[in-house]
């Protein structure tokens, strides 16, 4: 059977309150959203959604990487290719993006599944993330929110099928963000809502139904996008739905987080549904579409993972607003960020292992695990004899630390440690984690993030968080 | 290894020389040069440095002009000049390619000069390294300071005791002519200071100066020709360690690379009791805890003791092991290459008894001790000077 087999979810630890948008102090229990930190961005989301998903699983066994998100760091560099590498999958792997509406986390899903039945993939990851900007103070703002979702989809034990899809496209400029802009824009709301989201929903879900010949009441769980709560209640409203069967558009605690919105419903919703229920997604953006589910008794055997839930649990919570604006790069400065062209793209080329798939070496001669790859071992001195492990899923330990004050971040100390993995040392930046938990011993997982602006464009590396307990 | 007595007392240094060190915004590189080797000329007796000296060994981190830099601001042409860079390190390397160079009876008399000019690159405090990706940006506070979580857990020390050895360094500094900051600092001064990297504060981190010094070997039979008064090289060495970053067997209570130096240059110097035989000392403080582990990675003290031996004022100038009695880089400031060098001045003032307001009493007939680690640290250099 054709399904989801797997899948994880990523919300950044970091909540900004309304109140503090307001510039009020947060009340616990308000309103707020999720914000991708200063280090994180629509692949750092999306690369931990994916290790979510593909926990206790053969990752090697992935032959079709699909990476949805209108928020691409890059306009012309794959990010599939980029999250391929930093997952350590196979060289033979095909990837792609899907991009340019809220919609292409279920395209991608719909590509995945229609790529597997056709026989041109047997193991495919779908990863939608987004984290959309806003301009500062806008309504937008506190409506918004950041995350990722990830799916395995596989011809197996699935958890879920994927059953039907219907889509329509329309051409309207209703919510756009033009190249090279920060922000994204909107047309007036109710413009938006009358002559974009309400039609397109309706057409599509009209549509899916003819063609599957099932109602609205078929379906135990409906998740719908919506750009608000209040629009999303109304289509919710127009469709019918009620009670139970209402899937929660965690307004209010994540925000709408564009692509990955509808994806981040779905996990929720499989979080929650037992074997043989019924779940319909219905997405929106330059029209609407719709995909029905179908639980399996498989469902109750995937071990746990780190869903919606899950994420929604760990929270942070910004105080102030001038925090916010300086993480999101809003602040001016005196000089421009990441202009410094110095950052040698041969260097990256050549360290990809070590940096992107955190690749260290075991030594073949005395076995000892080293990083980053070196020629001769530093234990027993043998050379060119060693086999590549792979060091991101394992837990390490912090030898020793500092808080550095100079390193240049938003919002200092930066944590620096040596971490012990197995016998590795690594020089690892320590996050969400205050100084004064700090201390010798900490365990911590790994997680990819943003290190620095150098050269003008993002770069990536690990680094460690706390281990939950 | 070879003989490990084929240095000792076979070069003599017959002048030194240092130029004002600080945030030298009127001076060029070759301006702190020309200052450096004139005095040590001077000091020397040198009057015709183009007949007199016949090879230069200089360094620097931060220019990247190569041995041409020296050897056009001193206009010591059809020379053989050679530019070596080794970290903070690079000073006491530099002496040491002049010694091997006079010991293997290739040159009678070699001018060393270490020079640095970071002032000219419009940031202050510590430089960025642009390198791997995952390298950047960090900085020299953020390598050295990953030390002190271990060592203050381990031995319970604190910044309590970093504190007493800014405070003795700025004191010490006002006592030297050619010091940047002269400044005494209390314990408030030092608690109230903001931090760089914990535990260091701004007190616990050396100046970021402008500097350039010298100094001129020669042949120890030789040297009496000179008009000044020769001390004689020991020893000298350098050691390269692993990178402590990725070092699975790094401890973080000391660094390897002071440990393997100590153990050579000791051997070549002949000393087996440091506490005893050294009688002053100027040791890299590019950072508190830097100086404090290598009281005891130098054997003035036994691993982990250093505070008590702090406590007793053991390594102030009235001390019976006087350590960075001009204040080091802490009041100096590091100009990287130049460092070494500026030690060795040091060393030579206080062995000839012309230190001044900050003389070492009882110095006659002891080892005088320059080191320095750099890097993350992974390079350490060592000179040991004396008079007979």
């Amino acid at each position: 059977m054709i399904g989801i087999t797997s899948y994880g979810a990523y919300v950044p630890r970091t909540r900004l309150p309304f109140a503090v948008i307001g510039g009020r102090p947060p009340k616990e229990g308000g309103p707020e959203r999720s914000v991708a930190w200063n280090d994180e961005d629509a692949i750092t989301q999306g690369v931990t959604a994916a290790i979510h998903c593909l926990e206790g699983l053969d990752r090697s066994q992935v032959d079709l990487l699909l990476f949805a998100s209108t928020t691409l760091p890059f306009q012309e560099k794959q990010a599939a290719a980029l999250v391929a590498r930093v997952l350590d999958l196979g060289r033979d792997v095909q990837t792609a993006d899907h991009a340019g509406s809220t919609r292409a986390g279920t395209a991608a899903l719909r590509a995945a599944t229609d790529a597997v039945k056709a026989g041109s993939a047997r193991c495919a990851l779908v990863i939608a993330s987004d984290a959309r900007m806003a301009a500062p103070k806008s309504g937008m703002e506190a409506n918004f929110g950041d995350g990722a979702a990830a799916f395995l989809i596989t011809d197996g034990d699935a958890i879920a099928s994927v059953d039907d899809f219907h889509a329509v496209t329309d051409e309207v400029t209703d919510v756009w963000r033009p190249a090279g802009h920060e922000f994204v824009h909107t047309w007036e709301d109710r413009f938006v809502i009358q002559e974009s989201y309400t039609p397109n929903m309706a057409a599509a879900l009209s549509g899916f139904f003819e063609k599957t010949g099932t109602g609205i009441g078929d379906y135990d769980r409906v998740a719908f996008y919506g750009p608000d709560a209040r629009s999303h209640g109304g289509a919710l409203k127009a469709a019918g739905v009620t009670g139970d069967a209402i899937q929660s558009p965690l307004f209010g605690r994540l925000g709408n987080a564009g692509a990955a919105f509808a994806p981040l419903q779905l996990i929720a919703a499989l979080e929650a549904a037992t074997p043989g229920q019924k779940i319909l997604l219905a997405n929106f953006g330059n029209g609407a579409d719709v995909t029905s589910f179908s639980t399996t008794d498989q469902i109750e055997k995937l071990a746990p993972r780190r869903g919606v839930e899950w994420n929604l649990a760990r929270r942070r919570v910004v105080t102030s607003y001038d925090d916010y604006v300086k993480a999101k790069g809003l602040a001016a400065t005196e000089w421009d960020a990441g202009t410094n062209p110095g950052l040698s793209a041969t260097i990256l080329f050549r360290e990809r292992d070590d940096d992107l798939s955190l690749l260290g070496q075991q030594c073949n001669a005395c076995g000892a695990i080293q990083f980053p790859a070196q020629r001769i071992c530093e234990s027993c001195f043998a050379k060119d004899d060693y086999s590549k492990v792979r060091l991101s899923d394992r837990t390490g330990k912090v030898v020793t630390y500092t808080f550095d004050f100079f390193f240049p971040t938003p919002n200092p100390p930066t944590v620096v440690t040596v971490t012990d993995v197995d016998g590795a040392r690594i020089h690892l930046q320590v996050v969400e984690i205050a100084p004064e938990d700090m201390k010798i011993g900490q365990e911590v997982e790994f997680v990819f993030r943003r290190i620095h602006e150098s050269g003008g464009r993002p770069n990536y590396y690990w680094k460690g968080i706390p281990k939950p307990e | 290894m070879a003989n490990k007595e084929s240095i000792r007392d076979k070069v003599s240094i017959v002048g030194v020389g240092c130029c004002q060190f600080g945030e030298n915004w009127d001076q060029s590189p070759s301006d702190m040069i020309v200052d450096a080797a004139y005095e040590a000329y001077a000091d020397a007796g040198i009057e015709k440095p183009q007949e007199q000296i016949d090879a230069v060994f200089t360094g620097s981190i931060y220019s990247n002009k190569g041995p041409h830099e020296c050897g056009d601001a001193l206009k010591l042409f059809n020379k053989p000049i050679s530019f070596a860079t080794n970290y903070c390190a690079t000073g006491t390397d530099l002496v040491r390619l002049g010694v091997m160079s006079i010991a293997a009876g290739l040159y009678d008399t070699v001018l060393v000069v270490g020079y640095d000019k970071p002032k000219d690159r419009g940031v202050s405090g510590p430089s960025v390294v642009v390198d791997r990706v995952r390298d950047l940006p960090q900085t020299p506070a953020g390598w050295f300071s990953l030390a002190a979580a271990t060592y203050f857990d381990k031995f319970g020390a604190s910044r309590e005791d970093l504190a007493k050895i800014a405070i003795k360094n700025h004191a010490n500094g006002c006592l030297a002519p050619k010091s940047f900051l002269k400044r005494q600092i209390t314990e408030e001064d030092y608690f109230k200071a903001r931090i760089i990297s914990w535990p260091f504060g701004l007190y616990d981190s050396a100046a970021q100066t402008d500097g350039a010094a010298a100094c001129v070997l020669t042949r120890s039979d030789l040297a009496s020709s000179f008009s000044s008064d020769p001390i004689l090289v020991k020893g000298v060495t350098v050691r390269a360690g692993p990178n402590p970053q990725k070092d699975p067997g790094n401890d973080f209570l000391s660094w390897k690379p002071t440990a393997w130096a100590r153990d050579d240059v000791y051997e070549m110097a002949g000393i087996t009791d440091p506490r005893g035989e050294i009688g002053v000392a100027q040791v890299h403080d590019c950072f508190s805890l830097t100086e404090l582990l290598t009281y005891e990675d130098l054997g003035f003290c036994e691993k982990g003791s250093a505070k008590e031996h702090i406590a007793d004022g053991a390594f102030e100038l009235g001390g019976d092991l006087p350590v960075n009695t001009d204040g080091g880089l802490k009041t100096f400031g590091h100009p990287t290459g130049a460092t070494g060098v500026r030690m060795v001045y040091e060393n030579v003032l206080q062995l000839r008894g012309q230190a001044g307001d900050r003389q070492v009493a009882g110095v006659d007939g002891k080892f005088a001790v320059s080191h320095n680690i750099g890097g993350h640290p992974t390079a350490c250099g060592i000179a040991v000077l004396g008079r007979q």
